[in-house]
């Protein structure tokens, strides 16, 4: 939904220097010094525990999210759950779904596992992807950059949920679906992150470092592992921060339209395709998966702002700049020659 | 009444108190000179001036008056009045200074017309008659330009045209030639000396540089950490300085005029000097860029020899093309034609035995690696695996640069800009090089550093037999540490011989230009040469 | 200015390559899967006969490349299908014959395209202005109230689905405040009042995700530009900060965000997927879920051309207005 955003807040980083005390141990001490982040960061943690621990919990329940139980809804009144508040009980601690009378708790709860997992196991597609094309437009012969680049520009011009549906209508249904949902996305959304690679990696093959490498003897592979991979590590992580969220937003809309992730695996977007009907009926059968969908992609975008911010802070401090300060100073010294125009 | 009156001027930001303490007084139509290196705290006087600190979270404290308005109390109305119609302030980097969407004609006539109540078509004559004023040619075509249209030296005229427009009392110039080529910058300082001859503004001038402070001012004032160390006229400052942190400053200075010590081994022997091994040997070489129409030569037909023990020293401005030269005598880069030969062997591509030391301490080591691990590469590249070898050699060189062994481990942000060049040197030490080229390796730090990291490579010389190459722009630096000055210009040598040779008998016209643009550290030697450059340029 | 029409030149060719290399992936993507073509392009209701027809009409014995070569070829003058009795002339530009539907699909898209449009379209005006007015507000006003109400208004626009919102506006609006009667598309061209009335609310469902998008990259843009050197110079030269953010920070804030507009639009269309299938409005997403449903690919791979059409369109638009405002990007 927003790759441009990921672009823009992605492309703060990354494309200077990397300032004083950058190394993992002062990361997490930024990353501590932000209250936002960290609340986010147990809201995700809760998310995920709660992911991996499905089975655990429905067995506690004594329920699991695909058996019919047509005695708890009322045909006669179109599929109604019956009792109060959705058919809420002491077995059912959600109620039930309408229509088909599954148990809602045991669909949410699973249902996380297919969100979170998608949305993750496609960002490591689009990361992976990214990462190598990007590296090897940077790094390779002036036709090999004009090649990934064009074939870079081909797929961020695809817009992401009309390929998917269109791809997801040819696959047959054989085909287990959250893994296709998880494939089709992955293999469709890699080329903005691999713009941000190919921008960074450029911008790192021409520090002196890199140069200072070369000359110590060092072949080109060696370089690109040693000096060059660790230079992409913020950026990617920055952007990959931001793509979990927009990943787990389109497997929603496509579980949403009926194309995505099908019955009777649950998916969260899937348990809204019917909500506007059943709202007044069953108000929680709306709520709680619009609800459990809010929560998450704003926990992981809080965290992702803070995660960006923990990595580069300067940046950082540039978007809370006031009215008067002048940009950081540059280098320790006095401020270097190399602004000279032309400087050969 | 006086046009700036400082009375204890305190600045502090957060923890760091960038001043401390300042009293200074400039009269109408008097010319001032804020000297220091990094961090004295010099720039932020000067914005301080301006009341640019407001709003910033920074906590101004004292008094201080400028054209009548009190800074540290006035309204936000107040300071706008002030600001570009009473005191104007020209910037250090023309081009981000200025809007690069808007023409120069029009950001002009906008900044005058906030102080004046004119039209727009007279904002626009007034804003073409100051940058005629200031000597930009074609000045009503040039002012419907974009900033980016014009070159560096023009850009920094419009932005002084900017300051003139509203006929201040007072000119604040910050670093207004740092960014700027020797040649442009003394046209620079020739045009503000000028205008203030014409107008009887005042001038406050910040500088790093203790030359371009000597040609343009009356009275100087050296800053260290925030405070006053010495205040007084040019003459006396320069000429006879009463505070040892104004001495030691000046003695770092390098001295364009200065012959070098002679040398003790045998390089001034001219029989042995053939006799000795050429190491490196460049052939008409020639580096292309771009394609088609856009495609220039940024070096064009240069060969050089570099002998064993000596110094060439290579000096040219922006655009000369001696980086290029620097990065194709060493191997990062190919020429399009001609060849470098080393020790007589035809060479493609890198090799170990040529090094580089490189311009910028921020970018030249990798801020994840440990400094010992950075140094210990070129070792590790060349098969050894003995950890304790590796280490042992990285102390060894460690403190052959000045450093401790016990630095191995610390990472680069912990240490100063000087530090991380000695860094840097050890690092190419490590691949046990014959030639290193040193690719502007002092333009970024402070001239009391400068000298220092100078010194160890004269020192790092004479005891290895190293070859060095010396690239620069600085005339005086490059004297000081070569043994042979190659002069380029446009891609080109233009003249080429013993560095004193070259330096005190200039034969092609570039040269002696570039020679007469130096600035000088006495004020009469500055007159001196100001009418030279008069003379040059009429000629 | 030979420089910009040059500029004009690259990016149209640029343009032109990128939508001839979607066509390609497009077609062997969907072409050349295994499986019976002609079976799947005819439909699950074909018989044998029928299915043996289609696979005639698109010379499916052909190798793939001449295939597409009279792909291409119908694209831009049109084909005529043979069926063996008939002949059905298929004007060009050429998408291809649902047989499904029995119609080409060019006429399906056009009559479901202004619904489109005036969803799309529509939804952009507002989430233009209310998303940059929100940027700038909340850059301009940093720290006070104001702009932590509206940083966290943004976040929270952002983090919810495009179909939860419209889902939220439709119960709420229509269901229980019933201020607006639920929507029904109404002809721009039969009643433009009723028009407008009945996208007010999908085009807030559509605009508010968005804007909110545009907000966060609008008020990054701003306060980097805020902090720039020049901005710098004019408030030294005593220039009224409103002034100062209106000429001088806006349009260096702008430029960027107006470049990843275009990136913006292709979210936006799926987003117009989401908001015609929830809102019943006939247009050519609620069309394209339809045909993925019951699996027509003709009319898939036909919409999947015209939408990419539209994308590689407005991402070239939006380098060109790049341009425009930052005139140093023609030098690229």
């Amino acid at each position: 939904m927003s790759e441009a955003l990921v672009a823009t807040e992605a492309a703060g980083t990354g494309t200077e220097p990397v300032p004083a005390g950058s190394g993992a141990r002062q990361f997490w001490r930024r990353l501590r010094t932000q209250r936002a982040a960290l609340v986010a960061a147990g809201v995700v943690a809760l998310l995920v525990l709660v992911a991996v621990a499905a089975p655990l919990l429905t067995a506690i329940e004594g329920q699991d999210p695909t058996t019919y139980h047509p005695s708890l809804i009322d045909s006669a009144r179109g599929g109604v759950p019956i009792g109060s508040f959705g058919g809420m009980s002491a077995d059912h601690w959600l109620g039930v779904e309408p229509q088909t009378g599954r148990d809602l708790f045991a669909r949410l709860v699973y249902g996380a596992r297919v969100s979170l997992g998608v949305a993750l196991a496609a960002t490591v597609i689009q990361v992976a992807l990214g990462v190598v094309i990007g590296v090897a437009a940077a790094l390779g012969t002036g036709w090999v950059d004009q090649l990934l680049s064009r074939l870079t520009d081909i797929f961020v011009a695809m817009p992401l949920m009309i390929m998917s549906l269109a791809l997801l209508a040819i696959v047959p249904a054989s085909f287990p679906r959250p893994v296709l949902v998880t494939l089709v996305i992955g293999f469709i959304a890699w080329g903005s992150i691999s713009k941000v690679v190919r921008a960074q990696t450029l911008t790192l093959k021409g520090l002196d470092y890199v140069s200072a490498a070369r000359l110590s003897g060092w072949g080109t592979w060696r370089i690109a592992r040693r000096e060059l991979l660790p230079g992409l590590a913020a950026p990617v992580i920055t952007y990959a921060a931001i793509l979990v969220p927009v990943n787990i937003s389109v497997e929603a809309a496509l579980s949403f339209l009926g194309v995505g992730v099908k019955p009777p695996t649950p998916s969260w977007g899937q348990m809204l395709t019917a909500a506007d009907v059943w709202y007044q009926a069953a108000p929680q059968y709306l709520l709680l998966p619009a609800g459990a969908l809010f929560v998450t992609v704003l926990a992981l975008t809080v965290l992702g702002d803070g995660v960006r911010t923990a990595l580069d802070p300067r940046a950082a401090s540039r978007l809370s700049a006031g009215t008067g300060r002048r940009r950081e100073a540059k280098a320790a010294g006095r401020d270097t020659r190399a602004g000279k125009e032309g400087t050969v | 009444m006086s046009l700036v009156q400082v009375t204890d001027l305190t600045v502090e930001f957060g923890d760091l108190k960038a001043v401390g303490g300042l009293s200074f007084t400039l009269e109408q139509g008097a010319a001032l000179a804020l000297v220091g290196e990094s961090g004295s705290g010099k720039s932020t006087v000067a914005s301080a001036l301006l009341g640019l600190h407001n709003g910033t979270g920074a906590r101004v404290g004292g008094s201080i008056q400028v054209a009548g308005t009190a800074v540290h109390e006035a309204s936000d109305d107040e300071l706008r009045r002030l600001r570009g119609a009473k005191a104007a302030m020209v910037f250090q980097d023309p081009l981000s200074s200025l809007d690069p969407y808007y023409a120069i004609g029009d950001q002009i006539a906008e900044v005058y017309r906030v102080h004046t109540r004119v039209s727009r078509r007279a904002a626009r004559a007034r804003a073409v008659e100051v940058l005629d004023r200031v000597g930009i040619p074609d000045a009503q075509r040039r002012s419907r330009s974009r900033p980016h249209e014009f070159s560096g030296g023009m850009r920094q005229r419009a932005l002084i045209a900017m300051a003139l427009a509203c006929e201040p009392d007072l000119l604040i110039a910050d670093e207004p030639t740092t960014a700027l080529d020797v040649t442009v910058q003394a046209q620079i300082l020739d045009l503000l000396h000028t205008l203030r001859e014409e107008t009887g503004m005042g001038l406050l001038l910040v500088t790093h540089d203790v030359g371009v402070a000597a040609e343009s001012v009356d009275e100087v004032l050296v800053m260290r950490h925030g405070r006053v160390v010495e205040h007084g006229p040019v003459a006396d400052v320069l000429g006879s300085p009463a505070e040892e942190y104004t001495r030691d400053l000046l003695a770092a200075v390098p001295r364009v005029d200065a012959r070098r010590a002679a040398r003790e081994n045998a390089s001034s022997d001219p029989g042995a000097q053939d006799a000795q091994d050429v190491v490196l040997e460049a052939t008409g070489l020639r580096r292309e860029f771009g394609r088609g129409k856009g495609a220039f030569a940024a070096v064009d037909d240069v060969s050089l020899t570099i002998r064993r023990g000596e110094t060439l020293g290579v000096v040219g401005e922006s655009g000369s093309g001696k980086t290029t030269l620097g990065r194709m005598l060493v191997g990062l880069l190919e020429p399009t034609t001609g060849e470098v030969r080393y020790e007589g062997h035809a060479r493609v591509g890198v090799n170990p035995a040529v090094q580089m030391v490189f311009q910028d301490p921020v970018s030249s080591l990798n801020p994840r690696r440990s400094v010992g691990e950075s140094i210990a590469d070129p070792i590790r590249a060349r098969g050894e695996r003995d950890e304790k070898r590796i280490r042992g050699r990285v102390t060894e060189l460690l403190e052959r640069v000045g450093l401790e062994g016990a630095h191995y481990d610390r990472y680069p942000h912990e240490f100063s800009g000087g530090q991380r060049q000695r860094v840097g040197i050890a690092r190419a030490l490590a691949a046990d090089p014959r030639v290193i080229v040193c690719d502007e390796p002092v333009s970024a730090l402070d001239v009391t550093t400068q000298a220092q990291v100078v010194a160890l490579l004269g020192e790092l010389q004479r005891e290895l037999g190293l070859a060095l190459v010396f690239v620069a722009h600085d005339l005086a630096v490059v004297r000081q540490v070569s043994d042979r000055v190659a002069v380029m210009r446009r891609g080109r040598i233009v003249e080429s011989g013993p560095a004193d040779e070259v330096y005190d008998n200039p034969q092609d016209p570039y040269t002696k230009q570039l020679l007469a643009a130096v600035p000088a550290l006495d004020p009469q030697v500055a007159a001196r040469r100001r009418a030279a450059r008069r003379e040059l340029a009429a000629a | 200015m030979s420089g910009f029409g040059g500029f004009l030149l690259r990016r149209a060719v640029g343009a032109v390559i990128t939508l001839l290399a979607i066509s390609v992936l497009v077609y062997v993507v969907f072409y050349a899967t295994p499986g019976n073509v002609a079976q799947i392009t005819c439909g699950p209701r074909c018989s044998p006969e029928q299915v043996r027809q289609v696979a005639e009409q698109l010379k499916l014995d052909d190798p793939l490349y001449l295939r597409y070569w009279h792909f291409l070829v119908g694209l831009i003058a049109g084909q005529d299908y043979s069926t063996g009795t008939s002949v059905a002339h298929c004007s060009a530009p050429c998408l291809g014959l649902s047989y499904q539907s029995d119609q080409q699909v060019l006429d399906i898209i056009l009559t479901k395209l202004p619904v489109s449009l005036s969803l799309v379209l529509g939804a952009m005006v507002l989430w233009l202005i209310l998303g940059v007015g929100t940027g700038v507000l909340s850059a301009w006003r940093r720290g006070r109230f104001t702009e932590r109400l509206l940083t966290g208004l943004t976040l929270a626009g952002w983090a919810t689905p495009v179909f939860v919102i419209g889902l939220v506006l439709m119960i709420v609006v229509c269901g229980e405040l019933q201020l607006l009667p639920f929507p029904q598309y109404v002809n721009l061209t039969d009643d433009p009042e009723q028009w407008a009335w009945n996208l007010l609310l999908p085009w807030l469902s559509l605009a508010l995700i968005e804007a909110a998008a545009f907000a966060r990259m609008t008020r990054a843009s701003m306060l980097e530009t805020l902090a720039e050197d020049h901005i710098r110079t004019f408030r030294a030269y005593g220039v009224a900060e409103r002034t100062i953010v209106v000429r001088h920070a806006l349009r260096g804030a702008l430029a960027p965000v107006i470049a990843l507009n275009a990136n913006n639009v292709g979210s936006a269309i799926g987003g117009a997927v989401l908001t015609e299938t929830l809102f019943g409005l006939p247009g050519i997403g609620q069309e394209l879920v339809h045909a993925v449903n019951v699996v027509d690919l003709p009319v898939v791979v036909g919409m999947v051309l015209v939408i990419g059409f539209f994308v590689v369109l407005a991402n070239a638009v939006a380098d060109v207005l790049y341009a425009v405002a930052d005139r140093r990007v023609v030098l690229t």
